[in-house]
C-alpha cells in the first residue's frame, strides 16, 4: 500500500467519525524512515563557493558533498557527540602522506557523483582551483589554511592527488575537511557552464553536482528542502534516514509548539530558555554543545574615546551585570566568561574566564581615575538579528553603565546591515557574537585582535606587542614547537585580558531539541546539522 | 466600452511609474549594504567590493536607475538575493499563496460582515446593531501578529484542533498539481478530495486570522448603505405596496445597497494583500508578504521592487475591475463613462 | 477629466458616501455640547466611548506619577513572575514591572497616534481642500500622488521608510502619516469640491475675501467636523502600524515603554506559557485602539447621525 492509498483509507475511516483529523493520524507509516526538521532560516544557495551562500546554504552543501578528509566523532563527558579537532579521517581520500613540501592523497576508486560518473583526482583539482579563484568566501577560507593559487594542487594520476605546502601552515590540513574544500563533478558543471559563469555557479546554486551521502530531491527556496538519501554512496557507512525534510519556520514559538506536539523530529538551534523548559518536561531529548572557540562579548572600539583608554574599558569590565545576563538571557545554559582567579592565562582552555566581576566600587574608582568621575555619553548596538540574546542584554548593559555614570542610548542595527556597519568600524560599543570554525585560540585573536584590522577586529585595536606574540604563537604551531607555542598562547590571551578591548561574556551553547526517537545526533564546528549520523528509531 | 477600459489604462500608468521611482529610491536609501551582506562571514574589502561590482551597485544612482528600467522592459526583476531564485520566479510561485489566503479571508469575512451589518441596518439603534458594532470594532483593534499567535497557541498548542502551523500544505501530503496556484481549487480539478481538506484545514487560521480584520469596514459599509437605501422613497414605496418585509430587504434594498460594499471590498482586499504580511510570518505562509517583508530587513532590493510592483499592478487591476462592475451593475455609470 | 473622478471615487468613497448633499451645519460650542450630552444619552455604546477616552488621556497624563515601579529598572531575580499582589500584570524577562511599563506606555502611543493623525491633517487636509476648490491642474497632480501611495501596500511602504530613515518615534509618526495621506486628502478634497460654489462661498467671495482666506475661514472651518471622525478613526491605526513595525524589529528603540514592542517582545513568550507578557500591553492596545474606533463613530453620530456607518 502506498502513501496515498493509505492517506485515503485513513480518511475514509475518519470521516465516519466526527471531525477528521488527517494531519495527527495519517502519517506514521513513511516518518519512520524520514527525518522532518525546522529551523529559522533556509539556504538561499546549495553551493558554498556561490556568492553570498549563507549558513543554512553551508548545510546542504555539507551533505550533498563528499570532502577528501573530515573530522573524527568523539563522545564528550556528558555522553553528547561531538566532531573531534584532533582527528582527522577519510573520506574520499582513503590514506595521506605528509612530506615536507606536499600533501598526497590516494583517493577511493569506486566512488561515484550522484549522476554515476567516477570520482576521479581531476574533480579534485578543478574543485580546489575552483575554491581559489571565484572569490569571496571560498577563496578567503582556503587563503586561511595558506591554500591560495591553482598551482598548488596537481592531478598525480586519476587516483592520486597532491596539495603542494606554499608555507609551513598548522592549519591546512584541518581546513581541508571544513565545508569549503567540497568535491564537484566537474564534467557536469563544466558542462553547465556559461562564459559568463566560468565557474557553473549558476547551476549548482540549484542543483548539488557532488557524490554525497544525500540528493536535493525538492527545493523550495524559503520554505523547504527535502533530501533523499543517496544509496550509491561509498565514503562512509549508509545512513540510516531515506528522507530528510528540512522546513523553514521563521516563528520561534510556533518551532517549539511544532517539537512539543510532537509534529516535527527536530529543531534544530534554540533559544536557550525554550531547550531549559522542555528539558524539564522531559517529553523530548536535548542536545546542548558549547559553540567551539565562540564567545558573546562587548567590545570596545579603542579609536572612539575614552576607550582608548584602558582604564575605561577595565571600569566597563567591572561594571558588566554579568550575573544578570547569565540568569536572565542565557537561564544559566551557557559558559560563564567572567570571575576566573586572574587575568593571566596558566592552561590552555579557550575560551578562558577573565578576572573581571560585577564590582561597581572598582568601576567608578578606575572610572574616576580615567578622569570621567563624571561619566560619559556613548551609544549600544547590536544585530537584530541576534536580538533574542542582544537585547536583554544590551538593556541590562545599559542600566549597569547607568550606575556608574555612563549613559546610553541603545542601537538596533538590522541584520543585513550589521556587517557594513561592523566594517565601518565606527560603532563605539557593541554587544556581538564571534566563533571560529578552526578551533585554535590563535585563530580567534588573528581574527578579532590582531592589528591586519580585519573586519571582526571591531575594536579596531591595534597593539604591536600583542600582533608579536599571535604571530610567534602561529610561527611555533607551524614548526610544531609545542613549548613556546603553549607560552605564547598564555601570554596571547593574558594581554588581551589585560587590555580589554573585547569584554568576554559567555560561550554560548548550540541547542537542539529532538523527540526521543531520534539518535546519533552529532555537533559540528560549522553549527549546521549533519544528517549522515542520524537515527530514527 | 472598450475605449473607456483603454482610456482608464492610459490614467494608471502615471501612478505605476510613481510607484516604480519612488520603490527604486526608497530601496537605496535603505541603510543596508546588500555586498557586504552576502559577502560572508569572513570577507575583506576587496571581496565586498567584488561582489558591489557583480550586483552593479557600483555604478552611479541613474546608472542603475536606467538598468534597472531596461531589465523590467523585458520582463526582469532581477534575483532575489535571501533565495537566490530570480524575482519573477518567486513572485510566480508565491503570489497564488497570498492571494488564496487573502481571497479566503475575504470570503470568510463578507460571509459573516454582510449579514451582520444587514442586521444592524435593519434593526438601528437596538442591541443588535451595538453588539455588531462592537464586535466588528474589537475585530480591528488587536494587532493581527498577536491573534495569529494567540490562535497558535491556543487552537494547535493547546487544544490540538487545528493543524500545525507549517505552511500551505501537510508535511507529508503533496501538493496538487499546478493549475491555477490555488491550492484549493487544483485538487478539486485534481479530484483529490483528501489534498483539498489538507489544503483548507492549513487555511482556516491563517484566514480566520486575516477575517477577523476585515470584518470591520464591510459590516458597517453595509450598513451604512443599506441605512441609505432603506429611508429612499422607493423601498417607502414598496413597503407602502405591502411586500414582504423580507423581500423588500434583500430584493430591493440590499441588491441597491451593493455598489459601496463592493468599492469596499476592492478597497479591503488589496489592504488584506497587504496587511497578511504578519500573518504569513507567523503561519510560516510561503506567500509574496514574507518573502517581501525579509527582503526589506536585508536590503536586498530586487525582491522589494518586484513586490511593490506587483501589488501596485493588482491594485490598479483591481480598481478597473471594479469600474467595470459598477458599470454592469449600474448603467447610469456607463452612460456618464 | 470624469474617468479621472470616478477613479477618486471608487477610492474616496469608503468615508464620503455617494449623493451627500452639501450640508451647513450648525456650529456653537455649547449647542455641540449638549449634542454630545444628547447623543452620549442615547447611545450608551459612545457615552462609554468617550469615558474610556477621557481615561487614556488621564492614564498618559499622570501615568509616570502613579506607576508603583520604575518602568525602566529591571530585577532579574523576579523575571518573568506571574501577576500577583506585587506585580499586577506580572514581569518580564529581565524582571521589569509590566503594570508601570503599560501605564507609562500609554503616554507614548498617545503621542504616537495623535501626532501622525496631526501630522496627516495637516498634509493631507489642506494639501485636498486645495486640490478640491480650486480643481484642475493642482487637483490632478495631487490625485496623482494619492494614487501612487495607495497603490502601494501600505504596511509595506510603511516599513520602507521607516528602515530606510532608521526607527525612531518621529519617523514613525512620519511613515503613518504618509501612509494614511491618500485618505485625508480624498476627503478633503471631496468635501472641498462640493462646497466651492455653496451660498455662503460665494458670499465671502462677494464680499472681497481672497480665495485663500476663503479657504481657511470658510471651507476648513466646514469640512473640520468629518476630518475629525476620521482622524479618531485613524489614530486607533497608527497605534497598530507601530506595532507591527515592533513585531519585524522596527519600532521603537529599547529599553523605552510601548505597547506594541511589550506585544512584540511578549509574543516569543506564548508558546512557553509566560502569557502576561503580551497579554496586558496587548489588552491595553485594544482598548485604546477599540476607544478610539468608537470614539470615532461617537463623532460621526454627533455630526450628523445619518452618515453614521
Amino acid at each position: 500500500m502506498n502513501r496515498r492509498e493509505f492517506l485515503a483509507s485513513a480518511a475514509a475511516v475518519t470521516t465516519a467519525t466526527a471531525l477528521p483529523l488527517p494531519w495527527s493520524v495519517a502519517f506514521a507509516q513513511s516518518r519512520s524512515e524520514t527525518l522532518l526538521f525546522v529551523s529559522e532560516n533556509g539556504p538561499n544557495n546549495l553551493d558554498i563557493h556561490g556568492v553570498g551562500t549563507n549558513r543554512p546554504g553551508y548545510e546542504a552543501s555539507w551533505n550533498c558533498y563528499d570532502r577528501l578528509m573530515s573530522y573524527g566523532v568523539k563522545t564528550l563527558p556528558d555522553g553528547s557527540l561531538s566532531y573531534d579537532k584532533d582527528t582527522l579521517v577519510p573520506e574520499m581520500a582513503t590514506e595521506w602522506t605528509v612530506a615536507a613540501d606536499a600533501i598526497t592523497f590516494k583517493l577511493r576508486q569506486d566512488a561515484v557523483f550522484h549522476d554515476g560518473t567516477p570520482v576521479t583526482a581531476h574533480d579534485v583539482k578543478w574543485s580546489f582551483d575552483r575554491a581559489v579563484t571565484v572569490g569571496g568566501f571560498p577563496t578567503f577560507q582556503m587563503k586561511a589554511g595558506s591554500l591560495m593559487e591553482p598551482g598548488q594542487f596537481e592531478v598525480v594520476d586519476d587516483f592520486t592527488f597532491k596539495v603542494k605546502i606554499l608555507r609551513p601552515d598548522s592549519l591546512l590540513m584541518p581546513d581541508l575537511a571544513v565545508i569549503v574544500p567540497a568535491i564537484f563533478n566537474s564534467k557536469l558543471v563544466k558542462a553547465n557552464a556559461t562564459e559568463a559563469d566560468p565557474w557553473g555557479l549558476e547551476y549548482t546554486k540549484n542543483t548539488p553536482a557532488g557524490s554525497g551521502a544525500f540528493k536535493v530531491e525538492k527545493w523550495t527556496p524559503g520554505t523547504e528542502v527535502v533530501y533523499v538519501r543517496n544509496e550509491d554512496w561509498k565514503c562512509g557507512p549508509l545512513p540510516q534516514l531515506k528522507k530528510v525534510i528540512w522546513r523553514t519556520i521563521p516563528s520561534a514559538g510556533n518551532r517549539r509548539a511544532l517539537i512539543e506536539r510532537g509534529d516535527v523530529d527536530l529543531s534544530f538551534d534554540l533559544p536557550a530558555k525554550d531547550v531549559l523548559e522542555m528539558a524539564k518536561a522531559g517529553k523530548v531529548k536535548v542536545a546542548s554543545t558549547p559553540i567551539s572557540n565562540g564567545m558573546w562579548s562587548v567590545e570596545l572600539n579603542v579609536t572612539q574615546p575614552p576607550f582608548d583608554n584602558k582604564l575605561v574599558r577595565q571600569a566597563i569590565a567591572y561594571a558588566l551585570p554579568y550575573g544578570k545576563i547569565m540568569d536572565a538571557v542565557m537561564y544559566g545554559r551557557a559558559k560563564p566568561l567572567y570571575g576566573a582567579a586572574s587575568n593571566v592565562a596558566d592552561s590552555m582552555e579557550w575560551p578562558r574566564p577573565t578576572a573581571y566581576t560585577t564590582d561597581v566600587e572598582k568601576a567608578k574608582a578606575l572610572l574616576a581615575e580615567a578622569g570621567y568621575a563624571d561619566g560619559f555619553e556613548t551609544v549600544i548596538s547590536f544585530d537584530l538579528g541576534q536580538a533574542l540574546i542582544s537585547e536583554p542584554t544590551a538593556v541590562l548593559v545599559q542600566e549597569s553603565l547607568a550606575a556608574i555614570g555612563i549613559r546610553s542610548t541603545i542601537n538596533k542595527v538590522p541584520g543585513a546591515n550589521w556587517r557594513g556597519e561592523i566594517a565601518k568600524k565606527t560603532m563605539p560599543f557593541m554587544i556581538n557574537f564571534f566563533s571560529g570554525w578552526l578551533d585554535y585560540p590563535e585563530y580567534f585573536f588573528f581574527w578579532c585582535y590582531h592589528g591586519q584590522n580585519a573586519v571582526f577586529n571591531t575594536m579596531s585595536y591595534q597593539n604591536p606587542d600583542l600582533d608579536a606574540i599571535i604571530d610567534a604563537a602561529r610561527a611555533a604551531a607551524a614548526a610544531g614547537d609545542t613549548a613556546t607555542y603553549e607560552t605564547k598562547i598564555k601570554e596571547m590571551i593574558t594581554l588581551g585580558y589585560e587590555e580589554v578591548p573585547r569584554i568576554p561574556l559567555f560561550q554560548p551553547s548550540l541547542e537542539v531539541a529532538m523527540q526521543p526517537t531520534i539518535d546519533g545526533y552529532t555537533y559540528w564546528f560549522h553549527r549546521q546539522l549533519d544528517y549522515r549520523g542520524l537515527k530514527k528509531a | 466600452m472598450l475605449r473607456h477600459l483603454g482610456q482608464r489604462l492610459l490614467t494608471t500608468i502615471p501612478t505605476l511609474v510613481g510607484v516604480v521611482v519612488v520603490t527604486f529610491l526608497l530601496t537605496r536609501i535603505l541603510p543596508g549594504d546588500p555586498a557586504a551582506f552576502f559577502a560572508g562571514p569572513t570577507a575583506d574589502p576587496a571581496a565586498v567590493e567584488q561582489i558591489r561590482v557583480t550586483l552593479g551597485l557600483d555604478k552611479s544612482l541613474p546608472e542603475q536607475f536606467v538598468a534597472y528600467v531596461g531589465d523590467l522592459l523585458v520582463g526582469d526583476l532581477g534575483v532575489a538575493l535571501s533565495t537566490g531564485q530570480p524575482v519573477v520566479a518567486e513572485i510566480a510561485a508565491r503570489l497564488p499563496a497570498s492571494a488564496e489566503l487573502t481571497l479566503f479571508g475575504l470570503i470568510l469575512s463578507v460571509a459573516v460582515a454582510v449579514p451582520l451589518g444587514i442586521l444592524a441596518a435593519v434593526r438601528q439603534g437596538s442591541w443588535i446593531d451595538h453588539l455588531c458594532r462592537l464586535l466588528t470594532t474589537a475585530g480591528v483593534s488587536l494587532p493581527v501578529f498577536f491573534t495569529g499567535l494567540l490562535f497558535v497557541y491556543v487552537f494547535y498548542f493547546l487544544l490540538g484542533v487545528a493543524p500545525a502551523p507549517l505552511g500551505r500544505i501537510d508535511l507529508f501530503a503533496s501538493p496538487p498539481p499546478h493549475v491555477t496556484g490555488f491550492y484549493l481549487i487544483d485538487s478539486l480539478i485534481a479530484g483529490d478530495l483528501e489534498t483539498f481538506r489538507a489544503s483548507f484545514a492549513q487555511l482556516i487560521l491563517p484566514g480566520i486570522t486575516l477575517a477577523l480584520f476585515a470584518l470591520a469596514p464591510i459590516a458597517r459599509m453595509t450598513r451604512a448603505s443599506m441605512l441609505s437605501v432603506l429611508s429612499s422613497e422607493f423601498i417607502r414605496t414598496a413597503r407602502a405596496s405591502g411586500l414582504a418585509p423580507g423581500t423588500v430587504i434583500v430584493r430591493y434594498a440590499f441588491r441597491n445597497a451593493m455598489l459601496p460594499v463592493i468599492t469596499t471590498l476592492g478597497m479591503v482586499f488589496s489592504f488584506l494583500l497587504g496587511a497578511n504580511v504578519l500573518v504569513e510570518k507567523v503561519f510560516a505562509w510561503p506567500g509574496i508578504g514574507s518573502f517581501a517583508v525579509e527582503a526589506l530587513i536585508q536590503s536586498d532590493y530586487a525582491p522589494v521592487q518586484g513586490f511593490v510592483l506587483t501589488m501596485a499592478i493588482l491594485y490598479v487591476l483591481l480598481n478597473l475591475l471594479i469600474d467595470l462592475l459598477y458599470g454592469l451593475i449600474d448603467p447610469r455609470m456607463r452612460i456618464e463613462g | 477629466m470624469k474617468t479621472l473622478d470616478t477613479a477618486s471615487d471608487t477610492t474616496g468613497a469608503a468615508s464620503s458616501l455617494p449623493a451627500a448633499a452639501p450640508r451647513q451645519r450648525p456650529s456653537g460650542f455649547k449647542a455641540g455640547l449638549s449634542h454630545l450630552g444628547h447623543v452620549a444619552g442615547e447611545n450608551p455604546v459612545t457615552g462609554f466611548a468617550f469615558a474610556l477616552f477621557a481615561l487614556i488621556v488621564l492614564t498618559a497624563l499622570f501615568g509616570p506619577m502613579l506607576a508603583p515601579y520604575d518602568p525602566l529598572a529591571t530585577d532579574t531575580a523576579a523575571a518573568l513572575q506571574p501577576p500577583s499582589a506585587l506585580h499586577w500584570f506580572g514581569t518580564d524577562q529581565v524582571g521589569r514591572d509590566i503594570f508601570s511599563r503599560v501605564l507609562v506606555a500609554t503616554r507614548l502611543d498617545l503621542t504616537i497616534a495623535v501626532a501622525s493623525v496631526a501630522l496627516v491633517f495637516v498634509m493631507g487636509g489642506l494639501v485636498g481642500i486645495a486640490a478640491g476648490y480650486y480643481g484642475g491642474w493642482t487637483d490632478r497632480i495631487v490625485g496623482r500622488i494619492s494614487d501612487t501611495i495607495m497603490a502601494f501596500p501600505l504596511f509595506v511602504l510603511a516599513m520602507g521608510i521607516v528602515a530606510a530613515l532608521g526607527n525612531t518615534v518621529t519617523n514613525i509618526v512620519i511613515a503613518t502619516a504618509i501612509v494614511n495621506f491618500p485618505l485625508y486628502q480624498r476627503i478633503a478634497r471631496a468635501e472641498a469640491n462640493v462646497r466651492r460654489n455653496a451660498g455662503f462661498v460665494q458670499a465671502a467671495r462677494l464680499t472681497g475675501n481672497s480665495e485663500a482666506r476663503i479657504l481657511l475661514t470658510q471651507i476648513l472651518p466646514n469640512i473640520m467636523p468629518i476630518m475629525m471622525v476620521q482622524m479618531s478613526l485613524t489614530m486607533g491605526y497608527a497605534i497598530l502600524n507601530a506595532a507591527g513595525l515592533s513585531f519585524i524589529g522596527l519600532g521603537v528603540t529599547p529599553p523605552t515603554a510601548e505597547w506594541g514592542i511589550m506585544v512584540a517582545e511578549g509574543a516569543a513568550f506564548i508558546i512557553s506559557g509566560e502569557w502576561w507578557i503580551a497579554l496586558f500591553p496587548g489588552l491595553a492596545l485594544m482598548i485604546a485602539v477599540f476607544c478610539f474606533n468608537l470614539v470615532g463613530d461617537g463623532l460621526r453620530d454627533l455630526i450628523d447621525p445619518q452618515r453614521r456607518t
